[in-house]
């Protein structure tokens, strides 16, 4: 059995009037990757979101249950969202460099949380070259952040993530805005990270889900159906729904 | 062949609209520099009013309208923006920030005149502020604070929320986020906008009238407490209150285009500002 790192307890979300997510219970494994998929709309990226609480300045977002990160509940009103935040690590869908150089995207991170003036270049290499960056990059640190591909900024932006050794990263459909020769680098990165990291992914994309993940979760309307080691959900689903959906029959 | 006419006479408005504001604008700018081309001079900028302001230059009017738009800038637009970050960033929609919206799109709508009456019973009396460059460049920034702060907030609202939460999602206070991503992203906006009020402030008349604006000093003042003189009422005064009008006809002309350069100026800065800052991303 699998330490548990990050795990979701009777969770519930409102948008207003709207139930997004209903009664969810998820407990994701240390240090492997777990799929978010389902259908447009199943609420997927609310779930993620939800881990690292970037719901909390929206109105009328109503959140009950509770997520717990190494069984510490994360809506507890002792915690730190921000040292919380540097724990649970948040890649977009679309990258999204603050418009600095590609050197102060990864030193505002760590200045941010205060780390010592004299670490930071080390930590900011280890982190590019963690997120198969450096060579592309290493002679062009003070080039503005903007002017990479899409497929570096992305890389720069799980940089930035990395740089902060989180514990969790949770991606939010990042190839989704990729193409396909990127969208494979990002694939090997997250590959890579997994020794390091708890990762959770929401993708939209079947045959991506299949190669990276260690589990798969398949939501629908807002409920999780089911959640297995990626080999039974894509090979020996339990519930016809959940057949239905990996094979493409819907969604 | 329908369409196509169609198509030519579609041209034929809409260029014919443009071509005939700007040759009404060309019209205006030259008759006034045209007119006043024969005192505008350097020395007429910068030389003190001689022989009961029918020679020499407008020195104290010019440096009248700098310093009052200066205090005009430095009141409104910490508050203005200020507010702008408190609208979009932090309010949540509801009753009250509706109201306060409507009540500041309301206040850019009042007649300039009873911000001069306001700033009369404000400043002047209540205050005790007295009739002074001080007063009038107060009642000019509560006259500029709704522009300020509707342009404020637009710029805000270009900034992308994926930008807000790049930070957020670093473990960046709100705060932060703010202060180190939004603001600088949307300095460019808010400078236009100010700068683009400070042009619009710089030309009223009506505010001034009430609060400080002298008819004639014969030197540049020294303390934000004494009266003064701008360009505008300078101009009006010149043109229809002054004991030898023809005589001053072209000297009020030189002053309209000295008016008329300072703002051309700032929208110059302003435009100045959006090029570079466009080029850049």
């Amino acid at each position: 059995m699998d330490k548990i790192k990050l795990s979701a307890h009777r969770l519930n979300l409102h948008f207003g009037k709207k139930h997004v997510l209903k009664n969810i219970h998820i407990d994701f494994p240390n240090n492997k990757v777990t799929s978010l998929i389902g259908p447009s709309g199943c609420g997927k990226s609310t779930l993620l979101r939800s881990f690292n609480r970037m719901h909390d300045l929206s109105p009328d977002v109503k959140i009950e249950g509770d997520i717990q990160l190494d069984g510490n509940n994360i809506y507890d009103k002792k915690v730190s969202v921000t040292a919380m935040r540097k724990r649970i690590g948040m890649v977009f869908q679309k990258p999204n460099p603050l418009p600095k150089s590609i050197y102060e995207n990864l030193s505002y991170a760590l200045k941010l949380h205060a780390f010592p003036k004299n670490e930071i270049p080390g930590l900011i290499e280890m982190a590019l070259k963690e997120s198969y960056l450096w060579d592309e990059v290493k002679d062009e640190l003070k080039k503005p952040a903007v002017k990479l591909s899409g497929g570096q900024q992305q890389r720069l932006c799980i940089a930035r993530t990395v740089v902060l050794r989180p514990e969790v990263i949770l991606m939010d459909e990042p190839c989704s805005a990729l193409d396909p020769i990127s969208s494979h680098k990002i694939e090997e990165l997250i590959m890579s990270l997994k020794s390091n990291y708890t990762i959770v992914i929401v993708t939209h994309n079947m045959q991506q889900a299949q190669r990276i993940s260690d589990k798969v979760a398949f939501m629908y309307l807002g409920e999780l159906v089911e959640f297995d080691s990626s080999e039974n959900i894509f090979k020996d689903p339990q519930k016809e729904l959940t057949r239905n959906y990996v094979n493409g029959h819907f969604g | 062949m329908i369409k196509k006419l169609k198509y030519i006479v579609d041209w034929i408005l809409l260029t014919g609209s443009t071509v005939i504001v700007c040759v009404i604008l060309g019209i205006i700018l030259g008759d006034i520099f045209s007119k006043g081309a024969s005192a505008i001079s350097w020395d007429f900028i910068t030389g003190l009013p001689t022989d009961g302001m029918t020679k020499g230059g407008i020195l104290p009017a010019v440096a009248g309208t700098l310093v009052l738009t200066l205090i005009t800038t430095l009141f409104s637009v910490p508050f203005g923006v200020a507010c702008a970050i408190y609208l979009n960033e932090y309010a949540k929609p509801s009753v009250f920030t509706n109201i306060i919206r409507a009540s500041i799109r309301n206040l850019a709508g009042i007649p300039s005149i009873i911000y001069g009456l306001f700033g009369l019973a404000l400043f002047v009396q209540s205050l005790r502020l007295g009739t002074s460059v001080l007063s009038a460049g107060l009642t000019l920034g509560l006259l500029s604070l709704p522009y300020i702060i509707t342009t404020t907030e637009e710029a805000l609202k270009r900034i992308p929320n994926s930008m807000r939460e790049a930070t957020l999602a670093l473990g960046a206070t709100q705060f932060e986020t703010i202060k180190d991503v939004v603001l600088p992203k949307a300095l460019p906006g808010i400078l236009t906008g100010v700068i683009l009020t400070m042009s619009r402030a710089a030309g009223e008349t009506a505010p001034i009238l009430f609060t400080g604006v002298a008819f004639y000093i014969n030197d540049v003042g020294t303390s934000v407490n004494q009266e003064f003189m701008a360009l505008p009422y300078h101009l009006y005064m010149l043109s229809t209150q002054h004991q030898a009008i023809e005589q001053v006809r072209p000297l009020a002309y030189a002053t309209a285009g000295v008016l008329i350069l300072l703002v051309f100026l700032l929208n110059i800065i302003a435009f100045y500002i959006r090029y570079k800052y466009r080029t850049k991303d």
